[in-house]
């Protein structure tokens, strides 16, 4: 069941991918296409999670905690970055 | 095999979590400037991590695996309104485009450097 149930995630998670993928791709502003990032990575560390539950197995959980730090850092980086030089 | 309660719950966690995951990236690309963006960015993947979190420490259940993943949804929780205003701000601040749909912009008259 939880092999079932994790598929279905993983598929979920790849449309999620997918679209903000196309908001960089398609993005209006720097701002828009931070903030896409910001969600591909939140999708990566819910990615890491459902395979470690899939596993049985808690070894990645480690690059769960970085992701999201990067995630963090990377985004306000790049909104002070916006700030000094505008949003295009 | 016998699926047993805690795979229950594991599995509607996971799947709650993944949808709302979902519900966050379309709304990111689907709304149409970049303050609404982040209204459905920020408070959706937040609520998906912490679900997500849950389900992994009950299907895993070891201390220090729950540990990682409380500071994670902890950080989480912090991170995601620091993100939203930093960008929000930034956004705004440098002339960032308003929908036309909306309706009040209190920032309006203290905004004369404002590019757009």
């Amino acid at each position: 069941m939880i092999e079932i149930v994790t598929a279905v995630c993983f598929v979920v998670l790849a449309v999620s991918a997918l679209l903000s993928v196309g908001r960089i791709v398609g993005g209006h502003s720097v701002a828009d296409r931070a903030l896409a990032l910001d969600a591909l990575l939140i999708v990566v560390v819910v990615g890491v999670a459902v395979g470690a539950v899939r596993t049985g197995s808690g070894i990645y959980l480690d690059v769960l905690l970085v992701v999201a730090l990067v995630a963090f850092i990377g985004t306000t980086a790049v909104g002070r970055f916006i700030e000094r030089r505008g949003v295009r | 095999m016998i699926a047993t309660l805690a795979d229950v719950v594991t599995s509607l966690l996971l799947l709650a979590s993944v949808g709302f995951v979902l519900l966050a990236c379309v709304g990111l690309y689907r709304f149409d400037d970049v303050f609404s963006r982040i209204h459905a960015a920020t408070k959706a993947t937040t609520l998906g991590v912490i679900l997500v979190a849950a389900a992994t420490a009950l299907a895993l259940r070891d201390p220090g695996d729950t540990a990682k993943l409380a500071i994670a949804a902890v950080l989480q929780m912090i991170s995601a309104p620091v993100t939203a205003h930093v960008i929000g701000r930034a956004a705004y601040w440098s002339g960032g485009e308003l929908s036309p749909e909306t309706v009040v912009d209190q920032l309006a008259d203290r905004a004369p450097g404002r590019e757009g």
